[in-house]
This record gives structure tokens, C-alpha cells and sequence, in this order.
């Protein structure tokens, strides 16, 4: 199955210079309608305000961490069958049981390839 | 310090930068370094507690770190500016992440702290610890770097 490369994917990270490197990755492998969020607040405000049909968020960000966002997600009825992506630094195995808890759609541990995120990218999405 | 403390710095340095930089750096011979000058311009330091404690400096030369943030950007970026020095923040993060699941392998318990970043010609590393670090000299084709480790097991 081909993956529609116009999905808008919401990026959220609180250091400029990884979602530049996220977003670059994700232009290598053609997806180019990419919106941004420096932490899970203002995350939410986008969900909120435009629709988003992707989400890849880091763990660790100060005011709303992405395990806090992706529990809002879930808890929300017009958000909770978001696809959400977590980019973890660690491949902690306890990490790992908590987002998968929380309801995350898979992780990807940095660093990673852009092929490895389209990968991860494909497999939620053919899991819709 | 015991050697097989070392490799997970080397192959974490190696891989991360192979997987987010397309660079493949080449490791040279280790070194004792007993003084706290960085060997390179703008330097990530990170610091370690648990069962292994001390810190781990990444210092790059500037056209090293230059073409490094530039690959990962995918734009060129010429001089060394607030975006290079969040980069080799991040940059000391994943390396250290990826050395600590290592060390782990090993049975050890070690936890990181925030990275700090420093740049300018001759500015200086302060390991945790003090004394004598190992340092690891790596070429890339645009200039070299260095992984600057100072680690104690704790008893």
C-alpha cells in the first residue's frame, strides 16, 4: 500500500535543531505538509485549531512531555484515534511499556534513519 | 579507566554520526589527556551518575562540526551559530544514549544529565571527575573531533 505523502504530520520537539533534522528526514522521503510545536501544549493548541493527521513527538520536553500529550490525545474523543508516533533517545524497556500503555501507535529511538521513519511512518498507517 | 569503558563511546560516536550525518568518521589511537583544554571549538559535555559516574566531551573542529550539522540540516550552514551549538547538544545526547544502552549490556547503571555546550578557539572541558580523561581522535574528511571521557567505576 502507498502511503498519501499530503498527510499533515505534526512535529513536536522542544529543540529547534531536531525537528529540523526530523523534518529533513521526513522531506527525503517526500512528505513536505509538515506543521511544528516546540512541547505538548502547544501540540495541543495546533490539534486543536487545524487538522493534523500524524503526530511524531519527542518523550522529554518541559511543560508537557510527549507521554502527557499522548495521553491527552487518547483522552480526547475528536483526537483519540490519532496516529502517534514517539521519538525516544533511549530504548528503555520501561519507557517502551508505558507509551505502549498510554496507547502509542509505535517508537522509533534516535538516531534514525529516513528510511526507518518511513517505515514506521508506513506501518501505523497501513494498521488504520 | 577500564578499556571496555571506552568502546561504547567510540561505536555510539560512530554509528550516530553514520546514521544522522552521513559522515564515517575514522577512529585514531587513544590518548591520555591531562589538561582541561578542548581540542576542538565548540564542545558538548554531559555528565553520568550511577554505578559508572564521571562525563563525556565531544569537541569538533569547525569544519568538522560545519559539514556534520550541514548534512543533518540537509542546508549548508558556514559558521558556527546557536543552531550548531543545539545541534552538538543533541548531538552529545543521542551519542551518550547510545553508549549508556551499551554500558547497560554490561550490567551498569548509568544516568545522564542536561549536556552543556561551549564554543570558541581554546576554550576549556571540566570532567566531573578531574583528573586524566581518554581521549579518542576521530578524522572525518572535513576536519577531526574528539571524544573526551573521563569515567570511575563506582564500588
Amino acid at each position: 500500500m502507498d502511503v498519501d505523502k499530503n498527510i499533515k504530520i505534526l512535529l513536536v520537539d522542544d529543540f529547534s535543531t531536531m525537528r529540523k533534522v526530523i523534518k529533513n528526514l521526513l522531506k527525503q522521503s517526500g512528505y513536505n505538509n509538515i506543521v511544528e510545536a516546540e512541547d505538548g501544549v502547544d501540540a495541543l493548541k495546533v490539534l486543536k485549531s487545524e487538522k493534523v493527521d500524524f503526530v511524531i513527538s519527542d518523550w522529554n520536553m518541559p511543560n508537557m512531555t510527549g507521554i502527557e500529550l499522548l495521553k491527552a490525545v487518547r483522552a480526547d474523543s475528536d483526537l483519540s484515534g490519532l496516529p502517534f508516533l514517539m521519538v525516544t533517545a533511549e530504548g528503555l524497556k520501561e519507557n517502551v511499556v508505558v507509551a505502549v500503555k498510554a496507547g502509542v501507535s509505535n517508537y522509533i529511538v534516535k538516531p534514525f534513519t529516513a528510511e526507518v521513519l518511513n517505515e514506521k511512518i508506513k506501518k501505523i498507517i497501513e494498521k488504520l | 579507566m577500564d578499556v571496555k569503558l571506552i568502546n561504547p563511546f567510540l561505536e555510539g560516536t560512530t554509528s550516530v554520526l553514520k546514521t544522522m550525518a552521513f559522515v564515517a568518521p575514522k577512529p585514531g589511537k587513544p590518548y591520555l589527556k591531562n589538561d582541561g583544554l578542548a581540542r576542538g571549538d565548540v564542545s558538548g559535555i554531559i555528565g553520568f551518575t550511577g554505578t559508572l559516574s564521571g562525563s563525556m566531551a565531544l569537541s569538533f573542529s569547525e569544519n568538522a562540526i560545519l559539514k556534520i550539522v550541514s548534512n543533518m540540516f540537509g542546508e549548508e550552514i558556514k559558521e558556527i551559530n546557536g543552531d550548531i551549538e543545539d545541534a552538538v547538544g543533541e548531538l552529545t545526547n543521542i551519542i551518550s544514549g547510545v553508549a549508556r544502552k551499551k554500558l547497560e549490556s554490561f550490567g551498569l547503571t548509568v544516568l545522564a544529565a542536561i549536556p552543556t555546550v561551549v564554543s570558541g578557539k581554546g576554550h576549556s572541558i571540566k570532567h566531573v571527575l578531574g583528573g586524566k580523561s581518554i581521549v579518542i581522535p576521530f578524522e572525518t574528511e572535513d576536519g577531526p573531533f574528539v571524544v573526551d571521557v573521563c569515567m570511575s567505576e563506582m564500588k
